[in-house]
């Protein structure tokens, strides 16, 4: 582990701002992919006010698609990418039928419980028949490093950072220039006042999910090519973290969520280049808990006053 | 239940107190037999060891159930104030040698004061953002210990001395259930029920809701120490592992299925899910999913859990509670926008 030598008294800077850039690029690329799971988050979380906590679980399923569309169907990574978001999608989808949509007019606190338990059946379901040992992803783009001055970036990172923007963007355009996009911002502004208007809340709800649910699956995905080793517990922590990532943004608000990500990713990255690596998964919810005390809104949200 | 079909609305409260005594009485004959197969030996060394788990469970559910579900927050965090207070007790046992009931009073007043801590800033917060901080709470107690030199780190605390036997266990889950049903029907559990069924008139009827709140928070938090210190000299040993996420969701399905809001439903859940999985060992891996799979389907079909907010005795008088609780039920169904 880099340990930085910050602090070292009559030391040329430039190794030092080097070592910063480093982790910068290191954190970007983890945060990229935070942000691709936050977006489902988030939107999610905008349309029916659930943190769907499958969610993480999802970008694990998204994760073994993938490695299974490569290691036992041979397909190149793209196919193998775009077929993991489409069965993730179609798992999005099924889970809201199954258990969420049900308790749309239920307490909260009963669609989180739910959610909670989705997340552990699949979870569970995963570990059983996958096994909890660690399996290698297959390496589908062998490792090679550039060196700009000094900063070494490697392709798989480039692969991530092309990937997550290149996705933001398609979501960008479908959120904001489709009908189905306008139709998802009318529900999440009043879903009443959306049906009234004619628009299918239902087909919205699921679409959301399926949406959210493929972006999981390409995080899952990349960090599958990143990391090279995938699990049935992969999805836990990320999910988690995400989630902070979504709340850190602004909970509901898409560029937020990017935002989020991406800070989230930083943030862990630097933490772990200072102090010990044990201390990342603390992190994440120390941010979480100071977001929520000094701006409980997130950092592109406005502060919404509560109606009685 | 039959009884109170014929008989509805004639029951009064004092038939209902009978039936109330007839429950207690019931649980007290119970544990009467289980005492004597205890200490005649007929209950086999490790049997018992089950059943100091189950008073343990016992503890942590009644405790989690008074944030959960009579104050209506929801803690995802329990499995952290119990690794708090098993590692301050085992601490205290370790170095200090204190005797075993001041270490567990001190256990719970190390958990109540960062039950306290924790609680003051994140009760400000509405239902599912306390669910996701108070998560991260256990995850950062369990990073923490896991760095900490004193605990032992990934490696654990271990040579704790055996001080949890079965009568102690039941003692003080016994005192637990006593504690926990004076303080709901006390002027403070009514204040903790005003805030669970509407906050905003609970504060207009002049209820200080973040003091109850936290008041509600702190006493589960230390009731979970205490818990986690009998757990901690039972074990002997503990190590981070004994207390992650996935116990918290554990204690959470004891409560959810008893009831949110029912003393009698957490100790009947939290019996029958300490002992049914041991009963059951030939398909322990399929335990968890079992567990979602309740969770999943209460919430479908049962969405109060097994007793909803009534006790036992409650359920011989059916006929009049019925329309209390269908209306309840429908201010429930419209308070989820």
């Amino acid at each position: 582990m880099a340990a930085l030598a910050f602090l070292g008294e009559g030391e040329d800077v430039a190794p030092v701002i080097q070592e910063i850039l480093q982790q910068l690029v290191n954190g970007i690329s983890l945060g990229s992919i935070y942000a691709l799971v936050a977006l489902g988050y988030t939107m999610v979380y905008g349309i029916i006010k659930l943190i769907n906590f499958a969610h993480g679980d999802i970008y694990m399923i998204g994760a073994f698609t993938g490695y299974f569309a490569i290691k036992i169907f041979h397909l190149p990574f793209l196919p193998a990418l775009v077929v993991a978001m489409v069965v993730a999608a179609c798992l999005g989808i099924l889970i809201e039928r199954l258990a969420y949509r049900p308790l749309r007019n239920s307490t909260r606190i009963a669609a989180l419980i739910t959610a909670i338990g989705v997340s552990f059946l699949i979870q569970n379901v995963a570990l059983l028949i996958w096994q909890p040992n660690p399996r290698a992803f297959p390496d589908v783009f062998p490792f090679r490093s550039y060196d700009l001055w000094g900063v070494y970036i490697d392709n798989r990172q480039l692969l991530i950072l092309g990937v997550s923007v290149l996705l933001m963007i398609v979501l960008h355009y479908v959120v904001h220039y489709t009908n189905i996009g306008r139709a998802m911002r009318a529900v999440a502004l009043d879903d009443d006042a959306a049906r009234l208007m004619g628009i299918d809340v239902d087909k919205v709800i699921s679409f959301t999910f399926a949406i959210g649910s493929a972006l999981a699956a390409a995080g899952g995905v990349l960090v599958g090519v990143y990391y090279n080793r995938i699990d049935p517990m992969m999805g836990t922590m990320p999910g988690l973290k995400a989630f902070v990532a979504a709340v850190l943004g602004g909970i509901g608000i898409i560029p937020g969520a990017m935002l989020g990500g991406l800070v989230m990713g930083v943030a862990e990255v630097m933490v772990v280049a200072l102090t010990e690596s044990t201390w990342k998964d603390a992190v994440a919810f120390a941010i979480l808990i100071i977001i929520l005390l000094v701006r409980p809104a997130g950092i592109m949200g406005r502060r919404v006053r509560e109606k009685v | 239940m039959k009884g109170g079909m014929v008989r509805g609305r004639s029951l009064s409260p004092a038939s209902s107190r009978i039936a109330a005594w007839i429950a207690g009485a019931l649980a007290v004959l119970c544990l009467a037999l289980v005492n004597v197969g205890v200490y005649t030996y007929r209950i086999d060394f490790y049997f018992t060891g089950i059943l100091v788990v189950v008073m343990i469970n016992i503890i942590l559910a009644v405790s989690l159930n008074l944030i959960n579900g009579f104050t209506g927050q929801f803690s995802l965090g329990h499995a952290g104030f119990m690794a708090v207070g098993a590692y301050a007790s085992a601490l205290l046992t370790i170095y200090m040698e204190w005797p075993f009931p001041v270490v567990l009073i001190g256990a719970g007043i190390i958990s109540a004061l960062i039950g306290f801590l924790i609680g003051l800033p994140t009760l400000r917060l509405r239902g599912d953002y306390l669910a996701i901080a108070t998560l991260g709470f256990g995850e950062i107690v369990r990073v923490v210990i896991l760095n900490l030199k004193i605990t032992g780190g990934p490696r654990g605390l271990g040579g704790i001395a055996p001080k949890t036997t079965f009568f102690i266990a039941e003692i003080v889950a016994i005192l637990t259930v006593i504690i926990f049903s004076n303080i709901v029907k006390s002027s403070h559990g009514r204040a903790f029920v005003a805030i669970r069924e509407d906050e905003i008139a609970a504060e207009a009827m002049g209820i200080d809701t973040t003091k109850y709140k936290v008041l509600a928070f702190s006493i589960g938090a230390a009731f979970a120490g205490i818990a986690g210190a009998l757990f901690a000299h039972h074990q002997m040993f503990i190590d981070p592992r004994s207390f992650t996420f996935t116990r918290s969701i554990e204690i959470l399905v004891m409560v959810v299925l008893g009831g949110l809001g029912s003393i009698s439903g957490s100790i009947v859940a939290a019996t029958v899910l300490t002992i049914l999985p041991e009963a059951l060992r030939g398909i322990a891996q399929y335990r968890m999913i079992a567990y979602a799979l309740l969770l999943i389907g209460l919430m479908l079909i049962r969405p109060q859990g097994l007793f909803g907010t009534k006790e036992i005795g409650d359920l011989f008088r059916l006929g009049q509670r019925q329309g209390n609780e269908g209306r309840r039920a429908q201010a429930d169904g419209g308070e989820g926008q």
